[in-house]
């Protein structure tokens, strides 16, 4: 089990910040592009499941997954969106995003008073603790190839 | 166990099969006193709610009877308009029925050629090398299991969440389609498929599956 990278996202779109772990594969194209593919797309699949759920959805979409990789993503009511790329067997990775946003993010990014929302995160404070925070998780694991 | 529904997509990204199995009505019915609490939408073909949910009714549902009578787009069944019959304080306490708009063929169509840049999206994005396509999407209400056969067109599959061996039952599909649809000589690729005996045969395979589990279909 392990974990590639992390992207958060406002309710505008704007990456406010990225992380990455074991990522073996780049995209090809720079990081601002590859922010606005990713958050178009979720963008897409949030519509495209609002519209073939048969009954009314309440959470929405919680996860995809390919033969390589799991793409688990979290919205929080204000629209914070925190999209997490894992291998395909992580289990329980909604709850660890949750952890994430209640003790990583909040403590150290919304009560920090230099961070105006909607701006890029730019808090040493916060990248170290969340580098401790994924790290430290049961997900990240060994890496086993 | 349910399945809602199946999907084929042509590898042009075109449905060419679409079968609704088991979708739930969803409806609701209840009594409002004036005024109306709920915003609704007056568009040229249907009413419907745009603001507040109650009782099961949320945004989006689309109003279906009036006081027991259906509704036509925007006239009732005797001929008088929705919006003046719901404007006018003197109708009320008013019986008003709602219910989830359910899926046109166009709708689908659309929906169908949406899943195809989302599947290779997903597989450019990918942190590791060699990732396919979206195989599975959950959300809360239900599972989409996707099979991408070698020659490019895709199974799709929604169910209810929590199921093993979906993927089983796609190259069951797959099968069928093999057998009954390109041994048809009437079928010509690419376009969408009208096959009878397909028809009765996936629909078998599916009550067979609801009843049984997938685990029991004859391999």
């Amino acid at each position: 089990m392990t974990i590639f990278n992390l992207y958060i996202f406002d309710k505008f779109g704007t990456l406010l910040h990225y992380a990455e772990w074991n990522r073996t594969k780049k995209s090809g194209i720079t990081r601002e592009e590859e922010a606005k593919l990713t958050y178009g797309m979720l963008f897409s699949i949030k519509s495209f499941v609002s519209k073939i759920s048969p009954h009314d959805p309440k959470e929405g979409f919680l996860y995809y997954k390919t033969n390589r990789y799991a793409l688990h993503y979290l919205e929080t009511p204000s629209g914070l969106k925190f999209v997490l790329n894992t291998d395909t067997t992580a289990i329980n990775v909604k709850e660890l995003l949750q952890q994430l946003y209640a003790k990583v993010w909040v403590e150290f990014v919304v009560r920090d008073p230099l961070w105006t929302p909607g701006t890029v995160v730019t808090s040493e404070l916060f990248q170290s603790k969340l580098d401790e925070f994924v790290r430290q998780s049961p997900i990240f694991g060994i890496r086993n190839i | 166990m349910i399945i809602y529904g199946v999907y084929i997509v042509s590898k042009s990204g075109g449905l060419i099969f679409n079968l609704d199995n088991n979708v739930p009505r969803i409806e609701h019915e209840k009594t409002f006193t004036y005024p109306l609490d709920l915003v609704l939408d007056y568009d040229s073909k249907k009413v419907s709610v745009s603001f507040n949910r109650k009782d099961g009714i949320n945004v989006g549902h689309v109003l279906v009877a009036v006081n027991g009578m259906p509704v036509n787009g925007v006239t009732l069944d005797d001929g008088r308009d929705v919006r003046t019959t719901l404007d006018a304080p003197e109708n009320y306490p008013i019986n008003l029925k709602f219910s989830r708009p359910k899926m046109t063929t166009n709708e689908k169509i659309f929906l169908a050629s949406m899943f195809y840049p989302l599947f290779a999206i997903a597989s450019q994005l990918s942190p590791e090398p060699k990732s396919s396509g979206i195989e599975i999407l959950e959300a809360d209400t239900f599972t989409l299991h996707c099979f991408q056969t070698l020659t490019g067109i895709k199974f799709i599959i929604i169910s209810e969440t929590g199921l093993n061996g979906i993927d089983l039952l796609l190259r069951k599909v797959y099968e069928l389609y093999s057998d009954y649809v390109l041994k048809n000589p009437f079928y010509s690729l690419e376009m969408p498929i009208r096959c009878e005996l397909f028809d009765n045969k996936l629909q078998e395979l599916l009550a067979q599956v609801e009843k049984t589990g997938i685990s029991n279909i004859d391999k």
